[in-house]
């Protein structure tokens, strides 16, 4: 799949799952925010084993804001994101968020399972199949990631590297600490 | 990615032939080189199936050393257009004819804020022995 092709795809997807256009890539450089409540929809389930082999199923995170990664080893990009992401997994654990990585290496644990060892990964992690990336959009291009609500509702998507702030941003806006939900003013502690 | 392989290539039983196969990145978009700068980056690799010719060698152009946003340190890429040359050896008991030589380039490619998954392309092209 070409990258015409693949914003073709994520296009269809923001407009299937969130029914918006605001999470086209380059929007979501520019502007991070999470989209209206009424505007979420459903963050397909699946399940999905980690990497003790112990399954992982996506609803079972309901009640939690959950930051949900598609990345893989080979993807520079990627590989920024992930100590900001065990900041956010250190920082906001208690609050009820989780991070879930979902890595996308065709050879699966034989990569991935020294990949996260050696960056001493502590948030869970699973190995993507093909059916999983095409529950959420036919996801090729790295990272990518979909921000969900605590009630199991996609809240943004990004394809592509963002910065830190905001992925930050967005996830105290779900936790209700602050951050910036769209069309509304920040709200108290942002 | 898109590859020209040669039109053909012609040489004498036991000479030495170069085979150039022109590689063109889309815009914006690079591919590790042969040499990557970090052992997770998948290197741009071609593996030839010679049938009767022996390999001689494959040489891959020069890297440029590019830093991005996403990137630590800089990385060991190609972008643009470059060549890949490869050397067949033609047996010295060969008899004129010809005969089509296979390959596959794997590469893995990303701009300066997300990648691909890595891909392999296959090429083809005659060897005509005089």
């Amino acid at each position: 799949m070409n990258r015409l092709q693949q914003l073709g795809a994520a296009s269809a997807l923001c407009v299937a799952v969130l029914n918006s256009t605001s999470c086209m890539p380059e929007q979501a450089v520019v502007r991070a925010a999470v989209k209206d409540a009424k505007a979420r929809k459903p963050a397909p389930d699946f399940t999905l084993k980690d990497v003790n082999g112990k399954p992982v199923k996506l609803s079972d995170y309901k009640g939690k804001v959950v930051l949900l990664n598609f990345w893989a080893t080979w993807c520079g990009p990627c590989k920024i994101e992930i100590p900001w992401f065990k900041e956010f997994e250190t920082t906001y654990k208690n609050q009820g968020f989780a991070v879930l990585g979902v890595a996308m290496d065709d050879d699966g644990w034989e990569s991935v399972k020294p990949y996260i060892s050696e960056k001493q990964v502590n948030y869970r992690v699973v190995v993507g199949t093909e059916q999983v990336s095409v529950l959420y959009g036919d996801v090729e291009s790295l990272p990518t990631t979909f921000v969900i609500d605590r009630e199991g509702r996609i809240a943004s998507v990004h394809i592509g590297l963002i910065s830190k702030g905001d992925y930050a941003n967005e996830i105290k806006t779900l936790l209700g600490t602050g951050g910036i939900v769209e069309g509304k003013p920040a709200t108290a502690g942002y | 990615m898109t590859l020209t392989p040669p039109l053909t290539v012609s040489g004498k039983p036991g000479a030495t032939v170069s085979a150039k196969v022109h590689a063109r990145m889309r815009e914006g978009y690079h591919c590790n080189s042969n040499t990557p700068s970090d052992e997770y980056l998948i290197p741009l690799k071609v593996t030839w199936t010679p049938g009767a010719f022996q390999i001689a060698g494959v040489k891959y152009p020069k890297p440029t050393l590019e830093k991005f946003p996403f990137s630590e340190k800089p990385l060991s890429i190609y972008s643009g257009q470059f060549d890949i040359v490869t050397d067949f050896k033609i047996p010295a008991d060969a008899k004129p004819g010809q005969s089509t030589v296979t390959g596959k380039v794997k590469y893995q490619a990303c701009d300066d804020r997300s990648c691909l998954p890595p891909k392999t392309l296959e090429v083809q092209f005659p060897i005509v022995i005089e």
